[in-house]
């Protein structure tokens, strides 16, 4: 690698050992190693950087795809049951039937991906598995978190979930397309709830009164049905929250099929369609 | 630093350029798969949680 030197003055070239590499002082040497160092560290921050945009993502998508499978190993396979003819696309939903008090999961069996959301407003095909506890473990690789203690789907009170708006499968990225009126479809193994989206609402971080069963209001009793989700905000920051609220509108047992507006989701979300 | 680890690597050219890709495609692939996702835990700026849990 020194030859280049050595080459240019061949006189002196066969006197001078060829492995005779030219004498740096320690700091030289010093500086060297501590620059390349540092230009390590950049790197290794722009990988880190690469990982969290966009590994972080597929790698979700991935453990989701595998949490959608055994939640719907568990469940009764629903054949898109006694469709009425599909309502013409843009016009409102029909009415829905009424089923009568919910059925609830008992707190004992929200453990493990327990239930699927569906919310045609952020796409298509969106559907994301919602699984107990909202640690790391649970946010970083599955999607949806159901905050420990709050309500089951369909119970009085407040079923709150949480997502990454960014960087792990980013489930609620889209939350504030929501517009009021939109449908949140919730299925669990007792069948299906819709939600109807209401408000959101940004706030500090320290804001846990937000998923209180009447939320912001902690010591209300609940009498409504609702859904909360939580996700940082701005897009790209975490200085604040922000919460979409929905009230439950009606519930479909599993016997009784999706509802059709969601039909063909469900099928294709467990691997039907 | 480098250019150490790269004299040092045994055998001719060829041998050594491959071992350095070797070298780096593992250094990256325990960055990706050990060092980031602990590190992620302390990022808040993916922190999508209210309060504390």
């Amino acid at each position: 690698m020194a030859r280049s030197t050595l080459d240019a003055a061949p006189g002196h070239a066969a006197a001078q050992a060829l492995p005779q590499r030219r004498r740096r002082t320690p700091v030289q040497i010093g500086a060297q190693v501590l620059g390349e160092l540092l230009i390590t560290v950049g790197v290794v921050l722009l990988l880190f950087v690469g990982w969290e945009l966009w590994w972080t993502n597929i790698d979700s998508g991935i453990k989701q795809e595998h949490a959608l499978e055994e939640f719907f190993s568990d469940v009764p396979p629903v054949t898109a049951a006694p469709v009425p003819s599909a309502p013409a696309e843009g016009t409102e939903p029909p009415a829905p039937e009424d089923f009568g008090e919910p059925a609830v999961l008992p707190q004992s069996d929200l453990v493990g991906t327990f239930a699927v959301v569906y919310i045609p407003r952020f796409g298509e095909n969106y559907s994301r598995p919602v699984t107990a506890g909202v640690g790391t473990d649970v946010l970083d690789n599955l999607g949806l978190g159901h905050y420990p203690g709050t309500g089951a789907p369909g119970e009085v009170g407040n079923f709150a979930l949480a997502g990454h708006r960014q960087t792990h499968g980013q489930v609620l990225d889209q939350i504030h397309t929501l517009v009021p009126g939109d449908r949140i479809y919730v299925q669990t193994r007792d069948g299906f709830y819709t939600y109807v989206f209401r408000n959101t609402e940004i706030v500090l971080p320290d804001r846990v009164d937000v998923i209180a069963p009447v939320p912001t209001q902690p010591d209300a009793e609940p009498v409504d049905r609702i859904l909360t989700l939580t996700s940082c905000n701005p897009r790209f920051g975490a200085q604040e929250r922000i919460i979409a609220y929905s009230v439950m509108e009606s519930w479909r047992p599993v016997d009784a099929g999706p509802p059709p507006e969601i039909a063909e989701q469900v099928a294709r979300a467990a691997g039907q369609g | 630093m480098y250019g150490w680890i790269f004299r040092t690597l045994p055998g001719p050219l060829w041998m050594r350029v491959i071992l350095s890709v070797i070298l780096v495609l593992t250094a990256v692939a325990v960055l990706m798969v050990f060092v980031f996702p602990w590190f992620s835990q302390f990022n808040p700026l993916t922190d999508s949680t209210i309060g504390s849990p």
